[in-house]
């Protein structure tokens, strides 16, 4: 996926909560990235640092809470961990594993000064 | 790492072999990209990455610092490299000094606020939207015209085209009499939402017709990239590897139909279909799959008999349900800003 879009957005995001609670610094970003939102955490802190230039963000700390993948699969219904989208149920060995948790990402929390 | 826009990080989990296990206790390990030439001549050629604290770091360069080394992958047992397990994963020290604001904002949140609009837009037009999807080169521009040749009479159509520069493939669709659009995203990888507002907008496709997305040739990005489409169609060629949906799932998870194009040259090629279509299944069980080939036409009925039946289901919403929506076109609210 496109890192530099994803922290632009994040920038969109803080600069518009930073707007509306009225603060004026953000110390730490916290995000939540699921294990199969196809965002390369290494690539997302090179782009954060960069797009947050010269925002209220700049020089901000980024942390990266990963989100575990689950899956259920159709074959034996079970609720499953998944770590990749290709990967087999553990259960039943079947491949039809509908990816249900962990396809997304969000900002969770800002520390702010 | 790409150094322009940061993609391409490499390999969320990357085979072990030019690694150094070893030096890290409890079987994990941190690693960091070698910086410099100077640095990098003193390992094997295919050796970008050296253990944190190894000692082939050459005098003159600084250790690594701990702000450093918490944006560092670390290795998992078995020669693994897994990013994201590093410091940055732990507590934040000092957060009880500071306010914490909870915001739990979907990143993807403003595009997919405009795929929204979109999707209400289209749908109180009773208009289908496809979103075409592959690598470049799969011939998405080439099935497009034959599409197009084969629905004209019978559907009206639009097209949309995404590349990165050129407006050669709006061309060889307008050539087929089609009202095409091209989007060229310059530096970007991918079509997103607010581009296709802009382009239905300045496009004016009729009530009733069929919006055909041909997205950037690109397996990666636009999977991500909610375009207020009905569903995502990927195109895989049966000039690729058979095992492009392993490689890339994201894109084969997020698509509703793959078309196999190109099968006319199975005879010259060992491309094995039924493999390809068990790596796709493997990611996207309910995954719909035609094989059909653009320059013979064959297996196309099915694919337009596929459109028809979308069409229907677009035609029989709108229909059913009587829809409003605001047009996209309209200014944005900013109510939410200050």
């Amino acid at each position: 996926m496109h890192e530099m879009s994803l922290a632009e957005n994040i920038r969109q995001i803080i600069e518009e909560a930073g707007c509306r609670q009225g603060f004026g610094r953000v110390r730490t970003v916290i995000l939540e990235v699921g294990a199969l939102a196809a965002v390369e955490p290494e690539s997302l802190r090179f782009c954060f640092d960069l797009v947050m230039k010269d925002s209220i963000a700049d020089g901000a700390r980024l942390q990266i809470d990963s989100v575990p993948g689950q899956g259920q699969c159709l074959q034996c219904g079970k609720t499953v961990p998944v770590a990749a989208l290709y990967d087999p149920c553990p259960c039943c060995g079947c491949y039809e594993v509908q990816a249900t948790l962990g396809t997304g990402m969000r900002v969770r929390e800002l520390e702010i000064e | 790492m790409c150094n322009v826009c940061g993609c391409g990080a490499g390999e969320a989990r990357i085979e072990g072999q030019s690694l150094q296990p070893g030096h890290a206790g409890g079987g994990l390990m941190a690693y960091r990209r070698l910086r410099s030439r100077n640095e990098r001549q003193h390992l094997p050629a295919d050796s970008r990455w050296v253990a944190v604290g190894s000692p082939v770091a050459p005098s003159g360069e600084k250790p690594l610092g701990e702000s450093e080394a918490s944006l560092l992958p670390s290795a998992a047992p078995a020669g693994l490299i897994h990013y994201g397990q590093g410091a940055a994963g732990g507590e934040v020290p000092g957060m009880s000094q500071a306010r914490m604001v909870r915001i739990e904002q979907d990143i993807l949140g403003r595009n997919n606020v405009h795929a929204a609009r979109n999707r209400a837009w289209l749908a109180v037009r009773g208009i289908l939207a496809l979103n075409l999807v592959s690598s470049p080169g799969s011939g998405k521009t080439s099935l497009l015209v034959r599409t197009i040749e084969a629905l004209r009479t019978r559907i009206p159509l639009a097209v949309v085209e995404g590349d990165q520069q050129t407006s050669f493939d709006a061309e060889r669709i307008r050539a087929t009499g089609a009202p095409a659009l091209q989007i060229n995203t310059g530096k970007g990888c991918h079509l997103d939402a607010r581009m296709v507002e802009q382009a239905l907008e300045k496009l004016s496709p009729v009530e009733e017709s069929v919006v055909l997305i041909e997205n950037v040739g690109n397996l990666v990005c636009p999977a991500a990239f909610d375009l207020g489409e009905a569903a995502k169609v990927v195109v895989l060629s049966v000039t690729e590897g058979e095992d492009k949906p392993l490689k890339y799932p994201d894109m084969f998870a997020a698509a509703r139909l793959m078309l196999l194009n190109k099968v006319d040259l199975l005879p010259y090629l060992s491309f094995d279909v039924d493999k390809a279509l068990d790596f796709a299944r493997r990611v996207n069980p309910g995954l719909e799959i035609i094989c059909l080939s653009a320059t013979t036409g064959s297996g196309f009925s099915a694919w337009l008999d596929w459109i028809e039946a979308r069409r229907r289901e677009t035609l029989a919403l709108r229909h059913s349900a009587p829809l409003t929506c605001n047009l996209p076109s309209g200014p944005e609210s900013h109510a939410d800003r200050c």
